[in-house]
């Protein structure tokens, strides 16, 4: 199969070309994924762009995307397949006149009794596709250990039917919040990229790109104040996404330039917890008098 | 490149990460499609294959740079081939002369101390990276006193080196500049900004000279050597007694995510216990609605008790970090506990449990334990046998048998009456009494050090020198 990308800058481009500012790191591990055929486990902070990084790639090939979200209690007949046993049941009845009974046990163990669930439509997809696997620390140590055929042999194995490989290999995203360990077996299987909350610069040029007339002096202090409170030691930081909703928030009030008034009074659209509030405020306006 | 990438591996092995066998051919497939004179890339590259967890990435990055230093384009260390750096010294050279007259000449070498000064503020102010690298290497050069073959570490260089430039007084004129420019007062929020924004530009000037001393040293020294000096401890098994402030900090970070996943996998545990032997009763009651049969067999699933928590710890100077460490791990999973209660002791104790209360701020507490907590009898010398002599009279009737107890602190007792029948006493009435010390095991008894005394009378003392340890210790607890 022809690889999807030529080279690192173009994985960056294309990227960008799609509102995604991918740092050297991020574009370097999609483009190696590509490569080897690897899945990609992407770790980090809540709200640092992991979900979005596959949603991005996919629009950037023009793949379809397919989510599998993960929680605790997951398992085969949602992630993998399920038999269809309505339809079985009906077509067992429907033929009860008859008794060649071997001729419909083949029969209703066929692919048209299946049910496809996100693992096995995107590897049995036609037509390219990008499989996001979100918050894959939700499950169990043991579910996931069915991930593990499809993550490193991209094929699935059903007794009654035999093996389904993959036609094209999906590029596969795995995200996690790293609230538990992850097993080592997973781990082994994929290519690890971390994704930290973004430098100074790369987060105001996403301000730029993802919020709608926003003036460069403005994103600039944005990010730099975005920057000092995450200084701070605070139970939650703000997360990217929250730092987009802030800039949002200040084109909508028409404010021009940040004061510390207008930082404390908007701090509850970047902080969530009210001791992180009151923290924030304390340091950024009393500080250094 | 097949050797190099072995070395490298093995590298990181002894560093301490695990490399399977797999991730390694990972590493040496991932680096044939990448082009080899990109640095990043390359860096990045065997990052994604070899490192499974962000914490030990800082880890990696240092073998990297040890490892790799001498083998790319920018990392070449004879004067002579920089012609851009040297240009670049040049024009500066000629502006400085513009500037103030003074005809100084022959290189960057012929700088005074001031000089250099003023150009590093320059750099700074203006965030200019070529110039900030440029400073880093002439400093060290001039300021380190690297001389082959000695066998100092990389740390004493660091320090000469800074000791030398103030970077301190530097933020300051850094911020008074910055004063200068708009004319006069900035208020306080850009103030703040300015001044995180200087502090992480100075960041950034020390780790250039980190790396430039590194360089050096490996160019010295070799790579081999160099990688087992610079060999940094993963968070989890720095030393509680010996971290470094830098450590420190690591240490706090990587805090937070265990015991967010120590919540998670012991309430994980709670819920799954799942074996119990048959509920007569209940099994009846609910054959009822089988006409009497006993369809729906019922099974008692285990309730286990959670347990109070009573901890005590040593807070004097040589083990207050290792306190601070547990009180912070406990309270962030105090939802596992039915109680906690927490005294801490010098020579005089008191109990510190309603500075937890009423915040949520974990850091803020500890801070307010180490600074309100009344802790000093007499001389605020470590005396273990007084402090459980008053906790046993103040506290002692408050020890039930639900409650287990536990001691921190290294029982150096400055030669004072041990008074171990406290403990005696107390792991008759409690459930179960530990002992957490941070010293090496090999450490224990000697010197005023009475641990064996007094573990005698636990149901178990535990060496607890790192996080991984004492993560070991609290799922056990628990």
């Amino acid at each position: 199969m022809a690889p999807r990308f030529t080279s690192v800058q173009q994985v960056r481009d294309g990227l960008r070309d799609v509102n995604y500012l991918a740092d050297d790191g991020i574009a370097g591990v999609a483009f190696l994924a590509d490569r080897l055929a690897k899945p990609i486990l992407v770790e980090g902070p809540a709200g640092t762009g992991k979900t979005q990084l596959a949603k991005s790639i996919a629009d950037m090939t023009g793949a379809r995307l397919i989510r599998l979200q993960c929680y605790e209690g997951l398992d085969e007949s949602k992630a993998l397949y399920e038999w269809n046993y309505k339809k079985q049941l009906l077509r067992i009845q429907a033929d009860k006149n008859s008794d060649g009974w071997s001729e419909i046990h083949d029969d209703i163990f066929s692919r048209e009794f299946l049910l496809t669930r996100p693992l096995l439509e995107a590897i049995s997809a036609p037509d390219p596709v990008v499989l996001l696997i979100d918050e894959v620390d939700r499950v169990e140590v043991e579910t996931e250990a069915l991930l593990l055929e499809i993550l490193s042999e991209y094929q699935v194995s059903i007794p009654e039917l035999g093996t389904i490989t993959a036609t094209q290999i999906p590029m596969v995203f795995l995200t996690s919040n790293n609230t538990r360990e992850l097993s080592e077996a997973l781990k082994r299987r994929c290519l690890y990229l971390h994704v930290d909350y973004p430098s100074m610069e790369r987060e105001k040029e996403i301000v730029l790109t993802k919020v709608e007339g926003i003036t460069e002096n403005l994103a600039d202090q944005v990010a730099r104040i975005v920057r000092s409170i995450r200084q701070l030691d605070l139970k939650k930081s703000p997360s990217v996404s929250e730092t987009l909703d802030w800039a949002r928030t200040i084109m909508l009030l028409n404010i021009e330039t940040i004061d510390a008034q207008v930082a404390k009074d908007t701090l509850h659209v970047l902080l969530k917890y009210q001791t992180d509030i009151a923290k924030a405020a304390k340091e950024l306006s009393v500080d250094l008098v | 490149m097949l050797d190099l990438l072995a070395g490298f591996v093995t590298e990181l092995r002894n560093a301490g990460l695990p490399v399977s066998l797999t991730e390694n051919l990972d590493a040496m497939e991932a680096v044939q499609h990448i082009p080899i004179e990109d640095r990043d890339a390359f860096k990045y590259a065997l990052g994604a294959t070899l490192v499974k967890n962000s914490s030990h990435w800082r880890s990696f990055e240092t073998v990297f740079e040890v490892y790799f230093s001498m083998r790319g384009p920018e990392y070449k260390l004879v004067e002579g081939s920089e012609d851009e750096l040297e240009q670049m010294w040049r024009e500066m050279q000629e502006q400085m002369k513009e500037g103030d007259g003074r005809g100084s000449s022959g290189g960057m070498d012929a700088l005074t101390p001031e000089e250099i000064a003023q150009m590093l503020m320059q750099a700074l102010l203006n965030g200019d990276q070529a110039l900030m690298r440029a400073l880093a290497k002439q400093s060290v050069q001039r300021f380190a006193g690297m001389e082959p073959g000695r066998p100092v570490g990389g740390t004493y260089y660091l320090y000469r080196t800074l000791r030398n430039l103030d970077l301190e007084g530097m933020l300051q004129k850094l911020m008074d500049a910055s004063r200068q420019e708009v004319g006069g007062e900035l208020t306080a929020l850009e103030e703040r900004l300015e001044k995180d924004e200087y502090e992480s530009r100075i960041e950034q000037f020390k780790k250039e000279i980190e790396a430039e001393i590194r360089r050096r040293l490996v160019a010295d020294r070799g790579a081999e050597a160099m990688a087992k000096t610079l060999r940094k401890p993963l968070p989890e098994d720095v030393e509680f007694m010996h971290a470094s402030r830098d450590e420190m900090q690591a240490l706090k970070k990587s805090l937070y995510p265990l015991t967010r996943k120590l919540a998670a996998r012991l309430a994980r545990k709670r819920r799954h216990g799942r074996k119990g032997p048959l509920d007569f009763r209940n099994t009846v009651r609910h054959s009822l609605s089988y006409g009497g049969t006993p369809a729906e067999p019922k099974f008692k699933y285990p309730r286990p008790a959670k347990p109070e928590l009573m901890v005590v710890a040593d807070i004097s100077g040589s083990v207050a970090a290792f306190a601070r460490f547990t009180l912070m791990l406990v309270y962030a999973i105090q939802n596992q506990f039915s109680k906690v209660r927490s005294f801490v002791f010098i020579d005089g104790i008191d109990e510190v449990t309603d500075f937890f209360k009423g915040t949520e701020d974990i850091s803020e507490a500890i801070h307010r334990v180490n600074t309100e907590a009344d802790v000093v009898w007499v001389d605020g010398h470590s005396d273990y046998g007084h402090a459980f002599e008053v906790f046993w009279e103040k506290y002692g009737k408050d020890v039930g048998p639900k409650t287990t107890v536990l001691f921190l602190g290294d029982a150096r007792n400055n030669y004072h009456a041990s008074q171990a029948w406290v403990i005696k006493e107390i792991r008759q009435k409690a459930r179960q009494v530990y002992w957490l010390n941070p010293e090496p095991r090999s450490y224990w008894n000697t010197g005023d050090s009475i641990v064996g005394e007094y573990g005698a009378h636990t149901d178990g003392t535990y060496e607890c020198r790192n996080l991984r340890q004492l993560e070991a210790f609290v799922e056990k607890l628990v």
